[in-house]
């Protein structure tokens, strides 16, 4: 009960405290991959998560089709040419949401004592998180694209446009799990995420071309559109999947990608490091 | 005998509240410490900081020679958590638990399988492998908190209330199992309400109240301190209660007292022998008895010994 069993620590302060934060990099890879592992198994057991990336969009789809597409495009099969690119996009934002959700999950419930108490990388958590929705993103897009062949959609282009198309979406996808993942981070409650989630997410999908044409909205609106990075991605979809113009939407998508993901990625990470 | 936890002046503030307030103590490498004290005390404080999950304001702790703050990973390395609020992954089934935690600490898949399958078997939890925790029973659940804690070969394994909500038959159960690991040379820091709990599973007690260590020694010393077990006997219908106290009184080193009110005669067990010389003692008498029982002082009574008052933050159950 005295403090004579105590003893120095046997190397200097800095170097011990390296010590103490360092995992090696190969280590931290194979943290983050069993932390993705254990996020795929969730899906098998809470499939509710992959619902969002792919009945909802399905749902949107038939509903804007069947019900609207007459309206908005002349004719079904036009417009459906038309949406299905634009659907694609909203998989992306909905699968996001998911990140931000499960991720202040994880940081209510008591495994992530768990987790902090082994000696493993503290990025593991969000790491694996990122992962794992990757996955749950390219299972998303599958989905559709098969739902959107079943339904008549058809592709114009040749397999290696399809092909990129398809990692925009992700890459894209990628950047809004980011910001995702700061708002659930940020955000105490679990039900102030999924609310302030819906809420960003509604201007990015509305106030852009995935479902109607900007050139029919108001000046003020149109303009919104026409920055908007959705606009920018969906356009380039189209371009990609059923043809048209492709290089200028592309230059402008890849530009609010990488600059989502240079402002979203550092801030997650900080409130992550905050909260872990 | 080397220390395995050794804590100098370990203070934790909340705001203003000190939740722990220079608390410091020793515990050899093999042994069991039981931290004893009521809702509020500050013990699960004192476990997250041994655990490296908050850092301490004030003093310092050694785990397993390694300092929680400066050395947190090694420390890490060498602990398993069962926390108050049952750590394991409500989202994945027991398995998977045990395998994950098998994969972050980079156990080959082969390794990390076999221990899963095999901890589940020791932990009676093999057909509930493939379920979701939320799902279990609360001993099962602590029982698969405990699993999850030793995936690693803990040198040092911190127990925060491990019995607290489950009935007596799970309770026993996880004591057995407490002492099984004892048994193999881990060292275990246990937090609890209950004296009868500290009592079976410490060789040493610490008890605290509001931050501050007020009592520590074995279990012995505490109940030299505090009046040890009672034996308390209510003899059948119509037999002389005065009778029955001095028969008693001279077969043990305590003297035996009368509660007419309840009908009971009551015999503090001072000695290891006194029980078995107590019991003799009433055969030969040939007294009908109702009811016999022995009763360990519970943590109010505890309280009320050493600190002249009941605990501080609600009356515990005891
Ligand atoms: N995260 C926290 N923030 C603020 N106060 C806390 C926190 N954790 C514990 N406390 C306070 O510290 C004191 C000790 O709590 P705790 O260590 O949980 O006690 P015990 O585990 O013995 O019941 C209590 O007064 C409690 O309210
Ligand atoms: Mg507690």
């Amino acid at each position: 009960m005295t403090a004579t069993l105590l003893t120095p620590p046997d190397r200097t302060g800095k170097e011990v405290r390296a010590a103490a934060r360092r995992v090696g990099p190969r280590a931290a890879v194979g943290h983050a991959l069993a932390i993705a592992r254990r996020n795929l198994v969730q899906l098998r057991y809470d499939p509710s998560q992959l619902l969002d990336a792919t009945l909802m969009p399905m749902v949107f789809t038939l509903i804007f089709v069947y019900v609207f597409g007459g309206a908005i495009g002349g004719n079904q099969a036009d417009y459906r040419q038309y949406l299905i690119p634009g659907i694609m996009v909203q998989v992306a934002s909905f699968a996001a949401q998911v990140t931000g959700v499960a991720l202040n999950l994880d940081f209510s419930t008591g495994v992530m004592d768990r987790f902090r108490s082994l000696p493993i990388a503290r990025s593991a958590v969000l790491s694996g998180r990122i992962l794992a929705d990757l996955c749950r993103l390219a299972l998303g897009q599958a989905v559709i694209l098969l739902f959107a062949l079943a339904i008549g959609f058809r592709m114009h282009t040749n397999p290696l446009c399809v092909l990129g198309a398809l990692a925009l979406l992700m890459l894209y996808g990628l950047s809004l799990s980011w910001i995702a993942a700061f708002v659930g981070l940020a955000i105490r409650s679990p039900q102030a995420v999924q609310s302030m989630g819906f809420l960003w997410m509604i201007p990015l999908q509305f106030g852009s071309s995935m479902f109607a044409d900007p050139g029919t909205m108001p000046g003020w609106l149109q303009a919104f559109a026409q920055v908007n990075p959705t606009t920018l991605v969906v356009d380039t979809c189209r371009g990609l999947l059923v043809g048209g113009p492709v290089a200028g939407n592309l230059f402008g998508a890849l530009a609010w990608t990488c600059g989502i993901l240079a402002v979203f990625a550092p801030l997650a990470v900080r409130q992550y490091t905050r909260r872990a | 005998m080397t220390a395995a936890i050794e804590i100098d002046g370990l203070v934790k503030e909340f705001g203003r509240n000190r939740a722990v307030d220079g608390v410091s103590l020793t515990v050899p490498a093999g042994t069991v410490l039981g931290l004893l004290g009521p809702n509020g005390a500050g013990k699960t404080t004192i476990v997250r900081m041994l655990a490296t999950l908050i850092r301490p304001d004030g003093g310092r702790a050694r785990v397993a020679g390694h300092d929680v703050v400066e050395e947190a990973l090694q420390v890490r390395s060498r602990i398993g958590l069962t926390g108050q609020y049952a750590s394991v992954d409500e989202s994945i089934p027991g398995w998977d638990n045990l395998y994950m935690i098998g994969r972050l600490l980079r156990l080959p898949r082969r390794r990390a399988r076999a221990l899963a399958d095999e901890l589940l078997e020791r932990f009676r939890l093999t057909d509930a492998a493939r379920r979701l925790p939320r799902d279990y029973s609360g001993g099962m659940r602590r029982r698969l908190d405990l699993a999850a804690s030793l995936v690693g070969d803990p040198e040092v394994l911190y127990l925060d209330e491990p019995t607290t909500g489950l009935d007596p038959r799970s309770r026993n159960e996880l004591w057995d199992m407490v002492r099984d690991l004892v048994a193999r040379g881990t060292t275990v820091l246990l937090t609890t309400q209950y004296m009868e709990e500290a009592e079976a599973l410490a060789d040493r007690i610490a008890v605290i109240d509001r931050g501050r260590m007020i009592a520590g020694g074995t279990a012995a010393e505490l109940r030299a301190r505090v009046g040890g077990q009672m034996l308390r006997v209510r003899p059948g219908d119509g037999a002389d209660l005065a009778d029955v106290a001095r028969r008693l009184s001279a077969a043990g080193e305590g003297t035996a007292t009368v509660d007419h009110a309840e009908g009971l005669v009551c015999l503090p067990l001072a000695r290891p022998g006194d029980l078995t010389a107590a019991v003799h003692v009433l055969t030969d008498s040939g007294v009908a008895m109702d009811a016999l029982d022995t009763h360990t002082p519970s943590l109010d009574e505890v309280f009320l010994t050493l600190t002249g008052g009941v605990p501080t933050e609600g009356r515990t159950t005891g």
